[in-house]
């Protein structure tokens, strides 16, 4: 038996993980529509290259990563692109975002694909391509590029390769479903991914030891790879062990500094699910199109896991499996802890979704309204990043950004095991969520003024400059009037008494008469004033409209300039009708 | 010497308080030169807080001013677009306390704005170009003048010089990325609505 | 040995200045608002506490006691403790404005501060040596630091607290700080 360490706090909610494991894993029929929005991974969202109207095959690449944190999307099935619009995204905000949109024609017709059966003798960039550009992002359901997690900078040495098993989240039994039915493609894609890292000394399988037939089945299927280094771990049912790091600390003992990755203490850790992929995109050059999501609730009839092509719409999961909306209290996408609750089930799956949860009204009842904090700090007893939740409470009720950084926020993983625990039911992790987004937006205004301040004072600069440079050219022409001055002095009193000619005055009337005669033709006399008329006018107009919404003392100001603008109006009526005279007259 | 000191008390004390006080002057002195301190850094201080959008709202014509007003004694309540968060900012910096926002200088705006110049209408004046404290409108005379939205603080400064009044104050649009959550409720007034009694009376004393 | 310690203890926490003798109680609730203003106080008490208790007990054994002046204890104490306050004020003007300016008020105010000329007085009433008088100057600095600072964290954590209206700000404080007092109280008979 390998050594497990165990990690702070953690908690044993009831697992409910029974009701989706009575049915095998199933397929639904191809939906109609499929809607890919553009943002299904943590970076830039991936940008289109198929258009309206283009027919597309599966597997055929729809979008293009933008940048090296993006991910490639793929179309799930063949089709036509109906439209390239904004969709409501399945995100907490329920906002809506650019996604592509494909009528499938039923026919389910692959693109080439470009298999390789002796993946092992590929070199690092081609397999590193490969997986790259299948769009593989993690499927545990945080959505980091998996290209990037398995090409560690230059200097950082993995030496364990860790592959998450855990699904330690209640009713979800996406992964042991996958464990349990392609135990053989999980083995395989491990293998590709210790190639991948420079075959690390330790390859381990964390599965918690409430899956014992998962366990079973990849035991089995390690049992019949000659010479393998890879192991099977169980350890002790927990949540939250299947997050990253603790999922390290348990296997390894190894903690991940605040701040650093994985990659910084020598390990790697990768979903099976995205394992899997990663095994499909080397061998079949299949692209991430499909994924294992849990369909469970009371408010469903059928609980089951699917194998789902991305896109697919909730609604019509839902519908093929018996949805009650009457029954249901909330519909979350993800699981009781860590999942999001959606509006509308007008939402597609992502390549994020591990489980559409349905429950009904007796399973989840609404949550009972939150008291007062007692200062019990179970919370702390909770917390598996070892934080101080109630501090955090208290110091982002109070708004107080400084403190909640030194105290660590940005290590919470929001896995909610304080609320969980939490005797007067207090939302904390809303509250963690909250100063996050408040910390991060203090940054970006931080930075913004810092530019502005520096812009402004540049600005100072460059006036100051401007001025001394016209301080210092005045002078140097008084200089060269009063040397020129005095040289036609000189001049005129070296010849006498010449008359003298007042030379400016001549240039002065010259350029008067000129003027005078100049030929400006009627017609673009006539444009000027009318424009002249026409601006007016719409700035009367505006500064009116101004002055309805206005009120108090800034009524009065721009009721001033109101008159002003009537003034400018008559006025350039007066010039326009007296024109009009001059010219009919 | 001592004998005879002790023997006049008066004098004794005398002469030992004037021999302290010239000894400990003479050392004050010395500090007073060595420790001098020029100027007063803590305006940088205060003017690092303020949100440098230059607007003049508060009376000063730009944020360093107002610092240094601050710095001076000024009310530190004075600008709208920094709000409140500036304005308990700085009375954390200051260890006072923090008021709420003047509102004789401008109300706090929920939404930032930018200026935006349509195009169609604008002359090529550079008035406003020379009224942003920003150097944030991008143009020259005769040319289209354009409203650099990264730089632009929403000041306002540039509406009024528009002889043609071409420039409208936009919200800016928020995008998903920059979608947050917002802070549940504050526990007090959460327990305020458990017990029966106290919800009908806190709804009455504020109703 | 155990003299050196029994001056520290004492000093630090069976007759803790703050909460046992209490003196020294202006900075106490003034400046415990915030840690860091706290920890800057309690440095710059700890430097003038320290040099004004050596500078009494030279002052006091070579020029008051030769000369017979001992009742002028008190007004060349004061005048020994202004000028060093002075001189810390200098000081921390010249090396960090900030808690110069958040000391503000209260830095001159350690001149009047009961604790430094209590100090001083007790080192002569209890007939201290300069090694014991620089001790016991030290150690009551020590335990005024101590107690500064542990009241001002508990003073953080009250500000952002659910505190009932009628307690908000210095009520709740001066509750605590009787607490505290009662606290320390339990030490007593220690030494």
């Amino acid at each position: 038996m390998r050594k497990v360490w165990d990690i702070h706090g953690g908690v044993h909610p009831p697992e409910n993980k029974q009701q989706s494991m009575q049915q095998a894993l199933a397929s639904l029929p191809l939906a109609p529509e499929l809607v890919l929005p553009l943002n299904q991974h943590i970076g830039k969202p991936a940008i289109a290259i198929v258009a309206e109207g283009d027919t597309v095959l599966k597997g055929q690449l729809i979008a293009k990563a933008d940048g090296p944190i993006s991910a490639n999307i793929h179309a799930p099935t063949s089709g036509t692109v109906s439209g390239i619009e904004d969709r409501t995204l399945p995100h907490p905000s329920g906002g809506s975002g650019p996604c592509i949109v494909i009528s499938s024609d039923g026919k389910d017709t692959w693109a080439e694909l470009d298999a390789c059966e002796n993946y092992q003798t590929l070199d690092h960039n081609t397999l590193l391509e490969k997986i790259r550009s299948a769009g593989i992002a993690g499927m545990g359901g945080a959505g980091f590029p998996a290209a990037i997690k398995l090409n560690p900078r230059g200097n950082l040495k993995i030496d364990t390769l860790i592959l998450n098993g855990t699904e330690c989240e209640p009713y979800i039994t996406a992964d042991d479903t996958l464990m349990q039915t392609r135990a053989q493609e999980v083995v395989a894609g491990a293998q590709i991914l210790a190639q991948l890292l420079g075959n690390p000394k330790s390859i381990l399988i964390g599965i918690e030891d409430n899956k014992p037939e998962a366990i079973r089945s990849i035991s089995k299927a390690l049992s019949e790879v000659e010479n393998n280094p890879i192991e099977v771990v169980s350890f002790p049912t927990k949540y939250p062990s299947g997050g990253e790091k603790q999922l390290i600390q348990i296997l390894t003992g190894r903690e991940v500094p605040a701040g650093k990755l994985p990659a910084d203490v020598g390990v790697v850790c990768q979903n099976v699910g995205s394992t899997v992929a990663a095994y499909r995109a080397v061998r079949f050059g299949e692209p991430l199109i499909s994924r294992i999501t849990t369909v469970v609730g009371e408010a469903l009839e059928i609980q089951r896991n699917i194998e789902v092509p991305i896109g697919t719409p909730i609604g019509y999961i839902l519908e093929q499996h018996g949805f009650t909306a009457a029954n249901v209290s909330r519909l979350i996408m993800g699981g009781p802890m860590m999942g999001f609750a959606l509006n509308t089930a007008d939402v597609p799956v992502i390549k994020t979704t591990n489980c559409i949860l349905a429950p009904s009204r007796a399973e989840m009842p609404a949550p009972p309204p939150a008291q007062a904090c007692i200062r019990c700090g179970m919370c702390a007893e909770a917390c598996p990043a070892s934080l101080l939740p109630q501090q955090l409470f208290w110091y982002s009720m109070a708004e107080d950004l400084d403190k909640l950084e030194a105290h660590n926020i940005a290590d919470c993983i929001e896995c909610g095991a304080c609320s969980y625990v939490c005797p007067s039911n207090i939302p904390l992790v809303q509250f963690y969520r909250a100063s996050k987004g408040a910390m991060k937006q203090h940054a970006i205004d931080k930075e913004k003024s810092d530019r502005s301040r520096a812009r402004f004072e540049f600005r100072q600069q460059r006036i100051e400059k401007a001025e001394v440079e016209k301080e210092a050219k005045r002078a140097a022409r008084k200089v060269a009037a009063e040397a020129a001055k005095a040289k036609l002095a000189a001049k005129q009193a070296s010849e006498g008494d010449s008359p003298k000619t007042d030379d400016t005055a001549d240039v002065v009337a010259a350029a008067i008469a000129k003027a005078k005669t100049q030929d400006i033709s009627p017609e673009v006399q006539l444009a000027k004033l009318e424009r002249a008329l026409s601006s007016a006018s719409s700035r009367l107009d505006r500064t009116l409209a101004r002055a309805e919404e206005a009120e108090g003392e800034k009524k009065d100001a721009i009721l001033a300039r109101v008159k002003d603008a009537e003034l400018k109006v008559s006025d350039a009526k007066n010039k326009l009708a007296e024109f009009q005279a001059r010219e009919n007259g | 010497m001592i004998e005879l000191i002790i023997q006049y008390p008066v004098l004794a004390a005398l002469l030992a308080m004037v021999g302290l006080s010239l000894v400990f002057g003479a050392v004050l002195g010395f500090a007073a030169v060595k420790f001098k301190v020029e100027g007063d850094p803590i305006v940088e201080q205060i003017d690092s807080l303020l949100p440098q959008t230059q607007c003049g709202q508060c009376g000063h014509p730009g944020c360093k001013p107002y610092a240094e007003g601050i710095a001076n004694g000024e009310a530190i309540n004075k600008c709208p677009p920094g709000g409140q968060t500036t304005i308990n900012a700085i009375a954390d910096l200051l260890d006072v306390e923090a008021p709420t926002l003047d509102e004789e200088h401008g109300e706090e705006k929920d939404l930032p704005t930018v200026a935006y110049i349509r195009e169609d209408e604008c002359i090529g004046c550079t008035k406003c170009i020379q009224a942003c404290p920003m150097d944030a409108i991008l143009g020259a005379a005769k040319q289209m003048h354009t409203v650099i939205i990264d730089e632009c603080t929403g000041c306002d400064l540039c509406v009024e010089p528009c002889p043609v009044d071409c420039i409208d104050m936009l919200p800016l649009e928020s995008t998903l990325g920059e979608w947050k959550w917002s802070l549940p409720p504050r526990s007090e007034t959460l327990a305020l609505n458990i017990i029966a009694s106290d919800r009908k009376a806190h709804s009455e004393a504020s109703a | 040995m155990t003299d050196v310690a029994v001056i520290l203890v004492s000093a630090i926490l069976v007759n803790n200045f703050v909460l046992v003798q209490f003196l020294g109680l202006c900075p106490f609730m003034g400046v415990s608002n915030k840690l860091e203003t706290a920890i800057g106080m309690s440095g710059a008490t700890t430097f003038v506490l320290t040099l004004a208790s050596i500078c009494s007990y030279l002052v006091h054994s070579w020029i008051l006691e030769p000369l017979g002046l001992e009742y002028l204890r008190t007004i060349a104490f004061i005048l020994v403790i202004a000028v060093v306050v002075q001189f810390a004020k200098m000081f921390i003007e010249k090396t960090s404005p900030l808690l110069y300016r958040v000391l503000g008020v209260f830095l001159p105010l350690i001149t009047t501060n009961c604790a430094v000329l209590g100090v001083a007085l007790q080192n002569t009433t209890k007939a201290h040596n300069f090694f014991e008088s620089a001790l016991y100057g030290f150690g009551a600095a020590l335990g005024f630091s101590l107690v500064l600072i542990l009241f001002s964290a508990m003073r953080e954590r009250l500000a952002v607290a659910d505190v009932p209206a009628p307690f908000k700000g210095a009520a709740i404080g001066m509750i605590t700080a009787g607490l505290m007092s009662l606290a320390f109280m339990g030490f007593s008979g220690l030494v």
